[in-house]
């Protein structure tokens, strides 16, 4: 599965966004990290197979969160769902 | 080809008729009803921009714009999970747009991401009914008829407030064979 990466100034976290191609949050949460011109990597989920989208399913349900849009990963660890600024903030040191 | 002017004035009439209206956020909505549009071209169905669609009709059909669950989070929360169709203090701006916890069922959320689900989801009808608070509501104005959680915030067909509705209590048992 490939990840799409958007370059940014700000690579002191490792940042993973499962999104879907289709969702206004997510379209969001894309542009809130471009705005803080932080680098990230994105997944849109809509564009997967269903082996792919249950791998990611897989991935999220293991960190404990629930197949939800937007879904962020921050340093492998902290797993935020939805377009929550104020915990994407905190979890990025904003 | 859907045109995008047709995609939202399904959306804005769907709102009148409600009594609900849609995000005020000109740039939001623009992207969700793209995402409406994207998901019809695609599927044959706007199923919802923000949740993953099958591309499977019958286990798509309770998040086809307007979902199952609409209703009830309007109710609860002043906005749909998108936040396509909102209240109308959330339209004037008296309460922000946030976003709001799933309320789909995760059997069916599981299905739509290619895993076969762990155990047999019933029947839309039955499933709805078992899994939600849905009752009997008619509206003493015109004896429409709904099958929701809360009476709706105004009557579809005549226009009567929610106070006009009341719960179709029945007392005779269905017997199932």
């Amino acid at each position: 599965m490939d990840r799409i990466k958007v370059e940014g100034t700000q690579k002191d976290h490792q940042v993973l966004l499962y999104a879907l191609s289709t969702c206004g949050w997510c379209k969001m949460t894309k542009a809130f990290l471009k705005d803080k011109s932080i680098e990230y990597e994105y997944v849109d989920v809509d564009k997967l197979n269903s082996e792919d989208r249950d791998l990611v399913n897989k991935d999220i349900k293991k960190r404990g969160g629930r197949l939800a849009f937007p879904t962020t990963i921050i340093d492998d660890k902290t797993l935020i769902t939805g377009f929550k600024k104020d915990d994407i903030s905190k979890a990025l040191g904003l | 080809m859907i045109k995008l002017e047709n995609v939202k004035r399904r959306a804005e009439m769907d709102a009148k008729t409600h009594g609900y209206f849609l995000t005020p956020d000109p740039d939001f909505l623009q992207n969700l009803l793209e995402g409406l549009k994207e998901n019809e071209e695609r599927y044959g169905y706007p199923s919802c921009p923000c949740r993953l669609a099958s591309g499977n009709f019958e286990w798509d059909r309770d998040i086809i714009c307007p979902c199952d669950y609409r209703d009830p989070d309007v109710e609860e929360f002043g906005m749909c999970y998108c936040a396509l169709y909102v209240r109308k203090d959330v339209a004037d701006g008296a309460k922000p747009i946030e976003p709001i916890p799933e309320r789909r069922p995760q059997a069916k959320i599981d299905r739509a991401s290619g895993k076969p689900p762990e155990k047999k989801i019933p029947p839309d009808i039955t499933g709805a009914a078992k899994d939600t608070n849905r009752k009997f509501f008619y509206c003493k104005v015109c004896g429409y008829v709904t099958f929701r959680e809360e009476p709706p915030h105004i009557c579809p067909i005549c226009r009567a407030k929610q106070e006009f509705f009341e719960e179709i209590v029945l007392d005779t048992k269905i017997k199932v064979r």
